[in-house]
């Protein structure tokens, strides 16, 4: 089967971010970029399905393709280039040079899964610059697919996968229907680096550059940033030197105990 | 403007991060109704109608609405979105993965993880990790929420609003397969009042639960834990604070071993009063500490422990 699998080029994951003076923004000018890692996480998922390791399928579940996806600056097909030498096949990136609201990058993913008729669409959970945890879900919704988000194990059957989700307080199992969107979490495994041969042979692995235009969809922003800000900074306090001091403290100062 | 909010409960009990979300409500509107959706959930809808501002209760019932299933949740709400303006439900594991589908069937974008009110349509949101804060204005004919129950004050239960039951809805193509609810005696991590966290300075799975665990029953807390100390396999994953855990703000925060990574602190930097005990006197978690005491936890937590049983703790 064939799986789609989206990566994002987010500022690196080592990296603090500052939001930029004038408020505009955060200040992304010669920082570290890096794939999305929840992302890297469903590339490693797909290619551990595609290499038939024990414990991802059974039989009939077997993947056979996988086309990485991406959206953003040109720049994003190096990102697809780290997952096709982590083993995937093929990428498409959507270029574009302004930031795409999660509901318009569901739009475009729904117009790519149209065409390319996976049988199952693999997500990070969130990309870590603007956390909003929405892009897979509004996708699963303007397909009319079920989903399964936060995944931490995925067992895929020639028609449904079944995914032990991390839920707050504990877990929670479903088998989802193929086709499907699945949502992955940090547990679910840890991505490989990829090898030089392998670095090689995804150069010439193919990568088509389309534009939102192709596909027909709006990408305009339907929320205005304001303002971006630092958060309020909090500050350093005091040192105790003995666990009867913190007591008292905590007790007639802080009165928290 | 009429706003839905979208409760988080257990089927039996409203967890608080509802009465959170009724309050961000009443910052948008005084015309507020709750949904309540699970199976066997009529208790949690007695108890919503009792919270303050609210004007009606919503009830569907049905056994993926007991689960929470997104497509069933989703197919609920949005048929009810032509009355009301603005849906919030609080940024829980759940809230988090039924709101966007809605947003998505509606056409218009969510704002997720809401932590102020500016106006009616402005709002403040953490991004990146919490490390910058984003002002958002939004033109949307309709807005789809979820909200971080951890900035807001709960509403009191003082009122009485009717319930109205509504016809349930299922996913047909997702099959419950099973579940491990971790059972715990202790307060749940995202209401507790205060939190014993443990880093991955304790070393082990035995030497956290033998050094946390009596601190956190003895004070009534909750217990968490880094990153680090999860992926180290020394505590569960559902103990995990931070940026890719649970979002706390307790009254008190103790960090026993913990060095304060960036993801960490996201987790917890609201707390309103922070103790950090760590050996390394240059551990980032003591630029956010209110109290740090630069020891180490072995000899330290004994001494606190009989510290806290000479005197009353409420």
């Amino acid at each position: 089967m064939k799986v789609l699998v989206t990566v994002k080029r987010v500022i690196d994951y080592n990296v603090k971010a500052r939001a930029k003076a004038d408020g505009s923004g955060v200040d992304l000018a010669n920082v570290k970029m890096s794939m999305n890692p929840f992302d890297e996480i469903a590339v490693e998922e797909a290619v551990r399905m595609k290499d038939g390791k024990a414990g991802t399928h059974h039989a009939g579940g077997a993947v056979t393709d996988i086309l990485v996806v991406s959206i953003g600056p040109s720049q994003a097909q190096e990102t697809i280039r780290t997952a096709l030498a982590m083993g995937a096949d093929r990428g498409i990136l959507i270029q574009s040079d302004i930031d795409v609201e999660p509901l318009a990058v569901a739009k475009l993913l729904k117009a790519v899964v149209e065409q390319e008729q996976p049988s199952l669409v693999l997500m990070g959970k969130q990309a870590i610059d603007g956390d909003n945890n929405a892009a897979g879900q509004m996708l699963a919704a303007l397909l009319g697919w079920p989903q399964a988000t936060y995944a931490s194990k995925i067992v895929l059957s020639a028609d449904k996968a079944d995914v032990t989700r991390e839920v707050d307080g504990g877990l929670q199992t479903l088998g989802v229907a193929l086709p499907a969107v699945v949502t992955v979490d940090l547990r679910l495994n840890e991505p490989r680096y990829a090898s030089l041969p392998n670095i090689m042979k995804a150069k010439k692995k193919p990568i088509e550059v389309k534009s939102a235009a192709d596909y027909g969809v709006d990408t305009a922003s339907r929320l205005t940033v304001v303002k971006v800000s630092e958060p309020p900074r909090r500050q350093a306090g005091i040192k105790v030197t003995s666990a009867e001091d913190l007591v008292a403290k905590l007790r007639n100062e802080a009165g928290v105990l | 403007m009429a706003v839905l909010v979208v409760a988080d409960h257990d089927n039996r009990k409203l967890r608080d991060t509802t009465h959170k979300t009724v309050a961000a409500a009443m910052a948008l509107s005084n015309e507020i109704d709750v949904l309540v959706v699970g199976q066997g959930c009529a208790s949690a809808a007695e108890q919503a109608a009792k919270l303050d501002g609210v004007r009606k209760v919503l009830v569907a019932e049905s056994d993926d609405l007991g689960r929470m299933v997104a497509e069933a949740v989703e197919a609920v709400i949005v048929p009810l979105a032509a009355s009301y303006d603005a849906i919030l439900t609080p940024a829980t594991s759940a809230g988090k993965n039924f709101a966007p589908r809605v947003a998505a069937k509606l056409d218009v974008s969510q704002i997720s993880d809401v932590i102020e009110v500016v106006d009616a349509t402005t709002f403040v949101r953490p991004i990146y990790a919490g490390n910058a804060l984003e002002t958002v204005r939004t033109a949307e004919p309709k807005m789809v929420l979820t909200i971080r129950p951890t900035a807001f004050k709960p509403v009191g239960e003082g009122g009485s609003a009717p319930i109205e039951t509504l016809a349930g809805a299922d996913a047909p193509r997702t099959d419950f397969v099973g579940e491990e609810v971790v059972k715990s005696e202790r307060p749940e991590l995202g209401g507790a009042k205060i939190v014993v966290s443990g880093g991955r300075a304790l070393g082990s799975s035995e030497e956290f639960h033998r050094v946390i665990d009596p601190l956190a029953d003895k004070l009534g807390a909750a217990v968490g834990a880094s990153r680090a100390a999860v992926d180290a396999g020394y505590a569960p994953n559902d103990y995990q604070v931070g940026q890719t855990g649970k979002v706390v703000a307790p009254d008190l925060y103790i960090a026993v071993g913990i060095s304060g990574a960036i993801q960490h602190l996201a987790g917890m930097k609201d707390s309103k009063v922070i103790v950090a005990i760590n050996k390394d006197a240059d551990a980032p978690i003591f630029q956010v500490a209110d109290y740090g005491w630069v020891t180490d936890y072995k000899t330290a937590i004994p001494q606190l422990m009989d510290e806290l049983s000479k005197g009353p703790v409420s």
